[in-house]
């Protein structure tokens, strides 16, 4: 049942897509209806997953292997583990929630809009699965092309700028990551594996690279994620992307899109080339220690709100970045955690700040003010994404940041303490800038007259935040539903690093008085 | 014990079904019951749970409830569980106990406001959260309660939010609220690390394992339990607003008036002492963070105590009162008088509730007017509020045997002691202002002639929700001092410390590694005692003479030391200096640098700047396929003739 499950999560989008192209375009509502039940049916069969998911085992699980592309050994080749599983069920989850909030904002062209969506979706379930690095290059670009129409067509006022920008981006870092791939190929066959692109198979081999040419191909796959993340100093993409992007643009970006960077990190920087990891644990963590400051200090002087939340999110990933590169179970575990936390609170954030464009057709900040007394349910699940943005214990944010603080602050990869220090000064500005926005925004007398007669949250809008809610406090409260999942993954991923690089487990308690 | 772990269930379950359901159940009376039922339940199951403990002999008073298993991956784990001791079911006690009474006042308090459901819920929440910070019997669950304080408090301090409220930088109700809470995040920043470095060295955050484990890994004065518990005071400050982090707490006085009673006075601002009491040994092992502790709070608790002297907003005087008050209870840390800290915050948790609520009931009265130079001659139309703010007075100030007496002698005896003279006197000079501004607060409010206008104010004594508590914490600060009687009172009245001999067994370890007193100081006590109760008379008494024939002789005063004067009305232009020196800076630099430099001209510029190289040289190249045939056949013998001629050259070497 686990294989049918993971094959319907990947290829239900893609037939969804397909099935819309066939619809006239003028039957709007049969159109939007057709991709809603098709991400909603994709959600409940990957829940599928989830039972006959062996957490206790951190190996590839409902693998699929078939023969593709013959001559360079190319398979079909998908499976998951926990991390990846967690992001599948992320992006099945989030979808829903995109689409029903495109319902009202998409006004043109929605034909291609919702197909191109559904594409989107096949592409970033199909990064998250697949085991083949060639499979997974075509993922990652797949995703490109559904994700630069979004912006350019349905995007705000400088939509083409940012989508073009978006696309040369990611698309000069992807480029040195299919160098990368190729090579590897070449190098299964001086390994005796012959070329191929079969990830389990250069799992073994790769990390016997030498130092050198493994230092060039940790870089070249992390430029690619890298720039995906994004981390300072190549995050300005992102900014732009998601202020023109539409509101499900926006939540698609930040909730799964980024992940992909974070994701791929683990996934084949860390399992590929683990000396190379250890060796630039420190200079990538101190990008990332740069990066939650700076996106903080930055986010906090924005006028946009909009640009704010983006900016928040430089901030957020950067604490992603440092838990994977502590290289610890707990930093990493944080990682993961966090890569749906983000997903949930900042989407959640978007979401919200979709919701007041709606009605306002602006994101400056100035142009809005004590919105609570027009919108006070909506002022309640914009808090609520605020204080999960903000790290605050008992909702998700806090389980993330902690932990990968921690595992920041015990790592003996990056031996110091500053990072984690540094780092934790993060959790302070976050609170500035979003309670500041917030206090802007929602608090104080409503005396533009433009905001007096708001509209509170319609019935759509409801059950497009109650249901992040739901797994916000969730995971805040209990997050070992989830953080089980991945625990062997993530324990097998360190066990691989520290056997490559004869580190010891992190140095644990001296004593332990009980 | 099991049924204890109820205890912050109650107001969690009040929280939800108020927060939820609040609007639908449309009865004030209805969601007031059941958000005061919730923690009337949790103080009698408070009460159990004492009971329980006191029926058990004293070294095994503490019995740990787990509930289920919070975070856990990889070497790191922590529980939701907790853990009832002498320490934190006398912190329980105090507040439920008091959370119950505010609770109940709050319903005359905000009895026809629109948000009437709104402000239980978040005072349930409150109640919850603060539960959790105390009986939690680890640090994360303790921190997870720490900042969930900070939540209610900002979201009480804001609580109406289209109001506007004076003070520096600060225009409506809400930004003092963001500045309680970002104040204390930079508090919550130490404590965070400090959990760091505890968990690296003993890799628990339970508070029993380090508290045992401290003494074994590190000799007294070891730096990093010394860098450790400076963290962890930060937290303190932070959250018990001492200097530097002391500024929020007097703007947190936009919230309604029971909020800064409950919140704001006896409970979450004794977190801090809460958070060193539980933590006494590391404490203890630290000399220079205990002279660190002494001189922040003798320094807080004389710069508010001079602040208060000039105020005219009644809150803001209890605000800086508060702020001195907890000064005195970390001096009291500091000099390793453990009980005597708790004692002060459990008497303060009377008299400072009751003072609050009393100018609550004012301001009620008085149709929300705060400033007390608008006031004056209440006693007559508020008799119970006035003979129940007058016994706040009294026992604040320190007047013999009402509670604040015993507790701050007590203080102020170890500040001796354990101190120095110096100490002590400084302390006395605080206590000297205490009972100076006090006076003047209840002179200008209920004695002397009315200020306000007859035609638009009528003020008018509260409803009994609101009077009863008053009374109930007037007795308790009458005679809540009893439980604490100092050893030289008791041995002739023949009464023993309650409160030290129940508290014993949570500071012995801790006290092991403080310097014991030896000898008999009983003379030297009964003198200083003697001195501070001439000292707070005095206080009183100046006060009386000051301000009984109007403000003229306040005018003048203030005009001879105008200097002196507006720098105590401007607060020491603390907020100014810090805006100044390091919000203004960051804000700047963020904007100006960051933003608009490094990301937009920097990064982007080379980002764009490469696209249009790449553009340009496309657009040159682009020229050469101008679609003139003439110019392709040009090239193409160009091309001939460079290709012959790189062919050729290497023959025509010799």
């Amino acid at each position: 049942m686990g294989v049918f499950s993971l094959l319907c999560t990947l290829f239900v989008p893609l037939a969804g897509s397909l099935a819309v192209l066939l619809i006239d375009r003028n039957q709007g509502k049969a159109i939007r209806l057709t991709a809603l039940a098709v991400s909603l049916v994709t959600f409940a069969l990957s829940l599928l997953m989830l039972v006959s998911f062996d957490a206790s085992s951190s190996a590839m699980q409902f693998v699929v292997n078939t023969s593709w592309i013959a001559s360079i050994d190319a398979g079909f080749r998908v499976g998951v583990d926990g991390t990846s599983l967690l992001l599948v069920l992320l992006t099945t989850f989030v979808m829903p929630i995109a689409l029903l909030t495109s319902f009202t904002s998409i006004k043109k062209q929605e034909k291609e809009y919702y197909m191109l969506l559904l594409l989107l979706q096949f592409g970033m379930t199909g990064v998250f699965m697949a085991l083949d690095t060639f499979l997974f290059y075509v993922f990652w670009e797949v995703i490109l092309i559904p994700m630069y129409f979004i912006i350019g067509i349905w995007g705000g006022k400088d939509r083409v700028y940012a989508a073009v920008k978006f696309f040369l981006y990611t698309l000069v870092g992807s480029l040195l990551m299919l160098l990368a791939i190729i090579w590897l190929g070449f190098y299964g066959d001086a390994a005796g594996v012959g070329f191929t692109t079969d990830l389990m198979k250069l799992r073994m081999v790769a990390p016997a690279i030498g130092i050198e040419a493994q230092t060039w191909l940790f870089l070249a796959f992390a430029l690619a994620f890298c720039i995906k993340v994004p981390l300072f100093p190549l995050h300005t993409w992102l900014p732009d992307a998601h202020v023109q992007a539409p509101t499900a643009g926006s939540v698609i970006l930040a909730a799964v899109l980024l992940k992909m960077g974070t994701y791929g990190l683990i996934r084949f920087n860390l399992e590929l080339f683990p000396a190379a990891s250890a060796a630039w644990a420190a200079p990538i963590s101190i990008l990332a220690v740069v990066g939650i400051v700076y996106g903080a200090l930055v986010a906090m002087v924005q006028t946009d709100v909009k640009k704010l939340v983006a900016y928040s999110s430089v901030s957020h990933l950067g604490f992603v970045v440092l838990g994977i590169f502590s290289l610890t179970v707990e930093g990493i575990q944080g990682a993961v955690i966090q890569m749906v936390n983000h997903g949930l609170s900042t989407g959640m954030l978007f979401l919200c700040v979709g919701v007041l464009y709606e009605r306002r057709h602006t994101r400056e900040i100035s142009e809005y003010g004590g919105v609570t007394s027009a919108m006070p349910r909506f002022a309640v699940f914009f808090a609520i994404a605020m204080f999960a943005s903000v790290g605050l214990p008992g909702l998700n944010g806090f389980v993330g940041e902690y932990l990968t603080l921690l595992g920041a602050f015990r790592s003996p990869y990056l031996n110091s303490w500053w990072y984690a220090i540094v780092s934790a000064s993060g959790v302070i500005f976050a609170a500035v800038y979003l309670l500041w926005m917030f206090q802007r925004v929602m608090f104080g007398k409503n005396d533009n007259p433009e905001n007096h007669h708001l509209r509170d949250l319609t019935t759509s809008e409801y059950w497009q935040l109650a249901p992040l809610v739901v797994f916000i406090v969730w995971i805040g409260v209990y997050p070992h539903t989830f953080m089980r999942l991945s625990e062997q993954s993530v324990r097998a991923v360190v066990g691989h690093v520290m056997h490559h690089t004869s580190m010891s487990t992190p140095p644990s308690a001296s004593v332990t008085p009980r | 014990m099991n049924y204890s772990a109820l205890i912050p269930l109650f107001p969690l379950v009040g929280f939800i079904i108020v927060g939820l359901f609040g609007k639908r159940l449309a009865s004030e009376k209805l969601v007031g019951s059941i958000a005061s039922g919730a923690i009337l339940a949790s103080f009698v199951t408070a009460v159990m749970t004492f009971m329980d403990l006191l029926a058990m002999p004293a070294d095994a008073r503490s019995v740990i409830v787990p509930v289920y298993t919070w975070i856990a991956t990889g070497s790191f784990s922590v529980d939701i569980a907790y853990q009832f001791d002498q320490l934190s079911i006398l912190f329980t006690l105090i507040i439920t106990g008091i959370g119950f009474l505010i609770h109940v006042y709050s319903i005359g308090y905000m009895h026809g406001d629109k948000s009437f459901p709104r402000f239980f819920a978040y005072l349930n929440l409150f109640v919850f959260m603060m539960l959790n910070l105390v009986l939690a019997n680890n640090m994360l669950l303790t921190f997870l309660g720490w900042e969930g304080v900070g939540l209610a408090s900002y979201l009480l301090i804001g609580f109406w939010y289209n109001r506007t409220f004076d003070g520096t930088n600060i225009v409506w109700t809400g930004d003092a609220a963001k500045k309680a809470f970002i104040v204390n995040r930079i508090g919550d920043f130490g404590v965070l690390l400090a959990m760091f470095m505890l968990f690296n060295t003993f890799g628990t955050l339970d508070y029993n394992a380090i508290n045992a484990g401290a003494p074994i890994v590190w000799a007294k004065g070891a730096l990093p339990v010394t860098i450790i518990t400076l963290l962890l005071f930060l937290g303190c400050t932070g959250k018990s607003a001492q200097i530097p982090l002391g500024i929020w707490l007097p703007d947190a006085m936009a919230g309604p008036t029971p909020v800064s009673a409950l919140i704001h006075a006896a409970t979450m601002v004794t977190s801090g002492i809460f958070l060193i009491a539980r933590t006494n040994v590391l404490f203890a092992l630290s000399p220079d963070t205990m002279a660190v502790i002494v001189g922040v709070g003798i320094t807080t608790a004389l710069v508010a105590g001079t602040i208060g002297v000039v105020q005219n907003d009644i809150k803001k005087v209890l605000a800086y009162s508060t702020v001195s008050q907890l000064g005195f209870m970390f001096v009291a840390l500091g000099v390793g008088a453990f009980t005597a800290g708790v004692f002060h915050v459990m008497t303060h948790a009377f008299f400072k509730a009751l003072l609050f609520l009393g100018s609550g009931s004012v301001i009620h009265g008085m149709h929300e007017e705060q400033d007390i130079q608008k006031m004056g001659g209440l006693k007559k139309y508020m008799p119970i509020t006035y003979k129940t703010f007058l016994i706040g007075t009294l026992a604040i100030s320190g007047i013999p045997f009402l509670s604040g007496f015993f507790s701050k002698d007590e203080i102020l005896w170890f500040a001796f002691l354990n101190g120095s003279p110096l100490l002590w006197g400084v302390g006395v000079l605080a206590a000297f202002t205490t009972a100076f501004y006090m006076w003047r607060l209840t002179h200008l409010t209920f004695l002397g002639n009315e200020r306000f206008d007859h035609h638009h104010v009528h003020p008018h004594e509260s409803p009994a929700t609101m009077t009863i508590p008053l009374i109930v914490l007037a007795v308790l600060s009458v005679f809540g001092g009893l439980l604490g009687v100092p050893h030289v009172i008791g041995h002739v009245v023949h009464m023993p410390n309650l409160l030290e001999d129940w508290l014993a067994p949570v500071f012995a370890v801790g006290n092991g590694f403080l310097v014991p007193h030896v000898g008999d100081h009983t003379s030297t006590e009964w003198l200083l005692m003697a001195i501070s109760t001439v000292v707070a008379i005095s206080g009183i008494m100046l006060a009386r003479s000051i301000y009984a024939g109007g403000n003229a002789k306040a005018d003048a005063l203030a005009k001879r030391f105008s200097a002196l004067y507006k720098l105590l009305w401007n607060k020491y232009f603390v907020d100014e200096a810090y805006h100044l020196a390091i919000v203004g800076p960051i804000f700047a630099m963020s904007r100006d640098l960051m933003w608009k430099f490094v990301d937009i001209v920097i990064i982007d510029g080379f980002i764009n700047g490469s696209a249009r190289t790449v553009g340009a040289f496309a657009g040159t190249l682009r020229k050469i396929q101008s679609g003139v045939a003439q110019n392709y056949a040009l090239m193409m013998m160009a091309g001939i003739v460079i290709l012959v001629a790189v062919m050729v050259y290497p023959l025509l070497r010799p």
